[in-house]
């Protein structure tokens, strides 16, 4: 390994300009001649709009422009992936127009737009838009949007978007028939806000010479947003638009998908003849950014006597919110459902999902998406039955995993995992928590009139998103493979185009590592390019812990690529066979020669080719690769977390986080370990701070951070983080994948560890998030005698 | 329109300003000094935090017209020429930032801290962020990077 | 935030003239609460009247029995002071849990308790110990001073010039605070003077800061934490929001109560 190569702990090359000031967000951008917009948003959940009048607005000092859904006659925001119902009707798909035509579906639905000379003129013009509201009753809860009644689409009976399942249900009933003990358990994951720091932003170019529009844009995937937007919204072909992702302060999912004011201010800026740009004010982010998980599940485990799990049954009821988000169909199906194995060797899984439209902000993946959900799910449930038959945490995991010899294994649920070992991060991540000391701090804790207790979670995902094939056949309308391209430049320099995003995994950093310890190059000369359709061929972005898996892979076969051309020059100028040319350390040499190139020097002699052979070689040295990969990569690990509760309030503490995870061949250990650290903060935030409260109306209660609680630095410890590998097996660097191992693994941890701390007082259950008042509540509830049913 | 003056990064600024500028505006797009940040609109994230009078605040939170005649620092005008402050070099020895949002007013306001406080405890550390919020970190190589920070300041 | 006429005079004086004067004037001391409202649009004065440069509005003086707080003395100043700690560490401490530390470098205490936010801390420290606050025109007890939530004995044109804490024996604040917000979810301040023992909580009450007279009585005979067995304040008038049921808020403020005692 070389200081600079895979594995090293290098210092992030990106981390110059953040710490200096001279990042480049969105909102730092200024185009000559700017405009500025604001949108006017709904105030009500559910309403028709019977007068919408503008004219005072447009009157107003310093506007420029205002327009409304009636102005806006473009294409609808598409969804992404399409998911068919068992009766193999294809899913509910409502109109989402950018700005509301006739009708409002969410608080914060884009009503009309204001661009003026400033903010300040374009807000205050706003307020002068008439609106007046045929207000109709908001369905929030899902059960009772799937009663029917008030419908959020009217072309979407019950509010049903699609009833979907996986499995054989009548196996599945035949093995619970001869189960020994039976678990059950009704889960809530709770929605979430994903509140990447840098609020969404956007401005919309166009150049009259050229015809050329160009969007900046807080994305993770610039090229989805171009194919988003430009083919199905705005109908502007690709060579004409520009999609620019520049720096983007954090993602999480919530900058996957393509939003309202992408198109909107690049349809606005040929019709003002100005640059429009737009930022949110983070309320609004609140209101718009696509929420993460919301779902009710209910589930039950069958296991045989000695604890080994025979079968599963999960009923899912998924929010999709006002209107489908560009993943939303999928993150409870194919992200979720597929992953209902977990760790362990149930034969018999059966899933039923129904996903439902409510007058609340569309939900999305938010990291992990879809497998925290089935990970809280099996850990919460497993964590009961093993209450319930008595045997310790770690052993009814022992008895059920997938043994370490046994991959690739096929689950019931349609994924095969390539590789894993589930006892070994089990073990570590013991040791590193001494589970063996716990009882010890337990019994200090009561000394001191304080409850502790240990939480156990034993995690699988699937991410490296994803075999396109097999993706396709599910339902995704695109294929998830992943370009780079690398061009060595005449003086052995090299950039690489990559189609992965990078908005704080410090691609900049890894990708580079890639390519020092390839061909051989310092890190100065190497720059990592990405975020711009026009200086990229073609990406799928990032998110889904897929830019190492799928990018860096691309990334490795365009190198390649390069190596194979440079032995041909440097056979030719060698005089040598290229099969002699060996390439090691930089350098090309003919093997049992001392006769040797450098890697500059071919890349030199490939711009200056004196006497190519014009048959069979071209000048220049730059290669492109396009990487689409065999499978899904599959994370996992073990978190064990240690709470202390104060009984008198309900303070839960956090005392311990011990996380051992399988996350592949590891490139950059620091930056591993910052993506689990985030991870977690994120997972505990979840399990024990963040909670998004909608109240009957659909007015969001918790719209901002007075309300909504944002994990602090005093609200977390210093973690403990280790990895455990098993190589992925079906790519070149084995790598698998770290981006939401910690946000799938931590939440069932943190809520099985308080319901151990609260199990001596009888209490069973525990809900996200895990509020002082709701722990509180619980203790409260097991001190009262039991109420007479 | 009122005007303002003050010394931002050690340079004199005057400027007619609406009254309602708040002073990250003022920063942001009169003095086109980008690297303080507006992450939220109720004071609460720290992305705008700047020192004025060597004291750490919420840009966001304080009009320019309350500024005047003040000394303000920004995280352009933290390091010394290329030579990164002894906060910056240690955000980045300890991966104290991802994304990178946050970390201008992570590294103004741990720079408050040090000031006040010499060798801060953990607790110590992570009770003065109150006031930063970051997505990413998960605070745990912050904390690092302040407390490395400690040592060398 | 819609735009204003700003002034920033120097002598109270000035500053009063200034505030009859205005059409819908409002004073800003720190603007911690102010600006944020006005950025929302939730607040539209026709001039913003800065105390900033009213230069005998801050500073902290002693003479061991009380302490004088100027206004416009920052809650940063107010923790830091070495007559503060030495007179009454219990107000010192307040001060230095409220907000973040950029709210304290920012924020003062006149602003703090002329705006008599329900959630605010210093409301709950004036009454528990017995604070007089000057103004302009005169002077009003604590008791007299905060009327209800936001509300306070303040005219429209009375500018706050400082508060007068006496010292108490004993003095104790504990804040359970809001986990989002980090105001005080409930926050007790507890204080012994002689044979007298007041009890003031903030963030819970729906009319804002009260004291909580049947603690009083318990304690003024025994200031010690199981005086306050069995004693709990009715959930009836108080704040109940997704942080809190106003159940969970009337147990928490026996739970403050008795460890503010405890650490008086």
């Amino acid at each position: 390994m070389t200081d600079t190569g895979i594995g090293a702990s290098v210092k992030r090359v990106e981390d110059a300009r953040f710490l200096t000031g001279r990042g480049s967000y969105t909102d730092d951008l200024e185009q000559p001649n700017q405009t500025y917009a604001y949108i006017l948003r709904s105030p009500h959940a559910h309403a028709a709009i019977t007068k919408l009048d503008v004219s005072a607005a447009k009157a107003a000092p310093g506007v420029v422009a205002v327009f409304t859904g009636e102005d806006m006659q473009v294409g609808s925001i598409p969804c992404g992936w399409q998911v068919n119902s068992k009766d193999g009707e294809p899913m509910k798909e409502p109109e989402h127009p950018p700005l509301a035509k006739g009708k409002v579906r969410y608080v914060g639905d884009q009503i009309a737009v204001v661009i003026a000379e400033s903010l300040a003129e374009a807000k205050a013009a706003a307020e002068a838009i008439e609106v007046d509201y045929d207000i109709q009753p908001a369905v929030v809860d899902m059960n009772k949007a799937l009663a029917g009644g008030t419908l959020v689409h009217d072309d979407a009976p019950n509010n049903l978007c699609y009833d979907w399942e996986i499995g054989d249900a009548a196996e599945v009933d035949a093995a619970f028939a001869n189960a020994h003990h039976i678990s059950k358990i009704d889960i809530v994951n709770n929605r979430v806000v994903p509140n990447a720091m840098e609020p969404r932003a956007a401005v919309g170019a166009y150049d009259k010479a050229s015809g050329e529009y160009t969007l900046y844009t807080t994305s993770q995937n610039p090229h989805v947003i171009r194919l988003l937007m430009g083919a199905f919204v705005l109908q502007i072909p690709e060579h004409k638009l520009r999609v620019v992702a520049p720096d983007v302060g954090g993602g999480f999912g919530s900058k996957i998908y393509h939003y309202a004011e992408e198109a909107i201010v690049t349809w606005a800026a040929p019709k003002v003849g100005r640059p429009v740009k737009w930022t949110a004010e983070r309320t609004e982010s609140f209101l718009t950014d696509a929420h993460g998980r919301d779902h009710i599940t209910h589930a039950e485990l069958a296991l045989d006597e000695n604890g080994k799990f025979l079968g599963l049954k999960v009923d899912t009821i998924a929010n999709m919110g006002g209107y489908l988000s560009t993943f939303a169909p999928c993150v409870p199906t194919y992200l979720y459902a597929t992953l209902l194995a977990g760790v362990y060797t149930t034969p018999l899984i059966h899933a039923n999902v129904r996903a439902v439209f409510t007058n609340t902000t569309p939900v999305d993946a938010y990291r992990g998406a879809g497998r925290p959900e089935a990970a809280y799910l099996l850990e919460r449930l497993v964590d009961r039955a093993a209450r319930e038959m008595g045997i310790a945490q770690d052993e009814i995991r022992k008895r059920n995993f997938i043994p370490s010899d046994a991959f690739p294994y096929q689950t019931p649920v349609a994924l095969q995992y390539d590789s894993g070992d589930y006892m070994a991060t089990l073990e570590k991540a013991q040791g590193m928590a001494d589970v063996a000391g716990f009882p010890a701090r337990k019994a200090a804790s009561e000394a001191k009139g304080k409850l502790r207790g240990l939480g156990y979670s034993t995690y699988v995902e699937a991410c490296g998103i994803a075999p396109s094939a097999v993706v396709g056949s599910l339902g995704a309308r695109a294929g998830l493979f992943e370009s780079a391209n690398v061009r060595v430049n005449p003086t052995g320099s090299v950039t690489v185009f990559t189609g992965s995003h990078s908005h704080g995994q410090g691609h900049e950093t890894t990708f580079a590592q890639l390519v020092s310890d390839t061909l051989g190059l310092p890190l100065d000369q190497i720059e990592i390019s990405h975020g711009d359709t026009n200086k990229v061929a073609f990406g799928m972005g990032t998110y889904g812990s897929r830019s190492l898996a799928v990018g860096g892979e691309a990334l490795m076969k365009a190198m390649n690529k390069v190596i194979d051309k440079s032995k041909k020059i440097a056979a030719h100028v060698l005089e040598a066979a290229e099969a002699d040319i060996e390439f090691k350390d930089g350098k090309f040499t003919v093997s049992g020669t001392d006769k040797e190139m450098a890697f500059g020097e071919v890349a030199l002699t490939a711009y200056v080719p004196h006497n190519f052979p014009h048959e069979t070689l071209e000048p220049g040295l730059e290669e492109q690769a396009f990487y689409d990969p065999m499978n899904f990569t599959y994370p996992g690990g073990c978190h064990i977390v240690e709470v202390e509760i104060d009984p008198d309030t309900g303070v839960t503490t956090i005392e311990k986080v011990s996380a051992c995870d399988d996350v592949g061949r590891v490139i950059n250990p620091m930056i591993v370990a910052g993506q689990t650290h985030g991870g977690l903060a994120q997972g505990i935030g979840q399990a024990m701070l963040e909670g998004c409260v909608y109240d009957d109306d659909g007015q969001l209660i918790t719209g901002s951070y007075m309300d909504y609680t944002m994990p602090r630095a005093d609200d977390l410890p210093s973690f403990d983080t280790d990895t455990a590998v098993t190589l992925c097996a079906h790519n070149s660097l084995g790598v698998k994948g770290v981006g939401e191992t910690g946000a799938i693994g931590s939440p069932p941890a943190v809520i099985n560890a308080i319901v151990d701390a609260l199990s001596g007082l009888g209490v069973t259950d525990m809900t996200m998030p895990a509020t002082p008042e709701k722990v509180w509540q619980a203790i409260q509830d097991a001190k009262m005698p039991m109420a007479a049913e | 329109m009122p005007t303002v003056s003050m010394t931002v990064n050690g340079q004199a600024v005057t400027g007619d300003i609406e009254a309602r500028t708040l002073l990250v505006e003022y920063l942001r797009e009169n003095l086109r000094l980008t690297g303080t940040h507006v992450g939220c609109d109720t004071s609460q994230c720290g992305a705008c935090v700047v020192h004025v009078d060597g004291k750490s605040v919420k840009a966001c939170t304080m009009l320019a017209a309350q500024a005047e005649g003040s000394d303000v620092l920004t995280i352009e005008g933290l390091a010394d020429g290329d030579d990164l402050h002894p906060m910056q070099e240690a955000f980045r020895n300890n991966h104290g930032l991802q994304c990178g949002f946050c970390t201008p007013g992570m590294v103004m306001s741990a720079v408050d801290l040090l000031n006040h406080n010499k060798n801060p405890s953990e607790g110590e550390i992570r009770e003065w962020l109150e006031g930063n919020i970051c997505r990413c970190t998960g605070y745990h190589n912050i904390v690092k990077s302040i407390q490395e920070a400690a040592t060398k300041m | 935030m819609y735009d204003f006429n700003y002034y920033k005079p120097g002598s109270l004086a000035d500053a009063a003239s200034a505030l009859a004067g205005a059409e819908d004037g409002k004073i800003v001391a720190g603007g911690m609460t102010l600006i944020p409202t006005m950025k929302q649009r939730l607040a539209q004065p026709s001039d913003l009247i800065d105390l900033a440069a009213v230069g005998d509005l801050k500073g902290i003086s002693s003479d061991g029995s009380s302490v004088t707080i100027g206004a416009m003395t920052t809650h940063a100043e107010v923790a830091g002071s070495s007559d503060v700690q030495l007179v009454i560490p219990a107000l010192a401490a307040v001060a230095e849990g409220i907000g973040d530390p950029q709210v304290r470098n920012c924020g003062t205490i006149g602003g703090s308790v002329a705006n008599n936010d329900p959630a605010a801390d210093y409301p709950a420290a004036c009454l528990a110990l017995n604070a007089t606050i000057v103004t302009n025109k005169g002077e009003y007890s604590a008791d007299d001073f905060f009327t209800g939530m936001f509300d306070t004995a303040l005219d429209e044109d009375e500018i706050l010039t400082a508060v007068k804490f006496p010292k108490p024996d004993k003095a104790a604040y504990m804040k359970f605070p809001n986990p989002a917000s980090r105001y005080a979810m409930v926050g007790v301040c507890v204080a012994q003077t002689g044979g007298a023992a007041r009890v003031a909580v903030t963030g819970a009450g729906q009319d804002g800061v009260f004291r909580a007279s049947e603690m009083e009585a318990a304690l003024a005979s025994n200031f010690a934490p199981e005086a306050l067995d069995g004693i709990s304040v009715s959930a009836d008038d108080l704040n109940s929001d997704i942080h809190a049921s106003a159940e969970y808020r009337a147990h928490l403020i026996g739970v403050m109560a008795k460890r503010a005692v405890a650490a008086a």
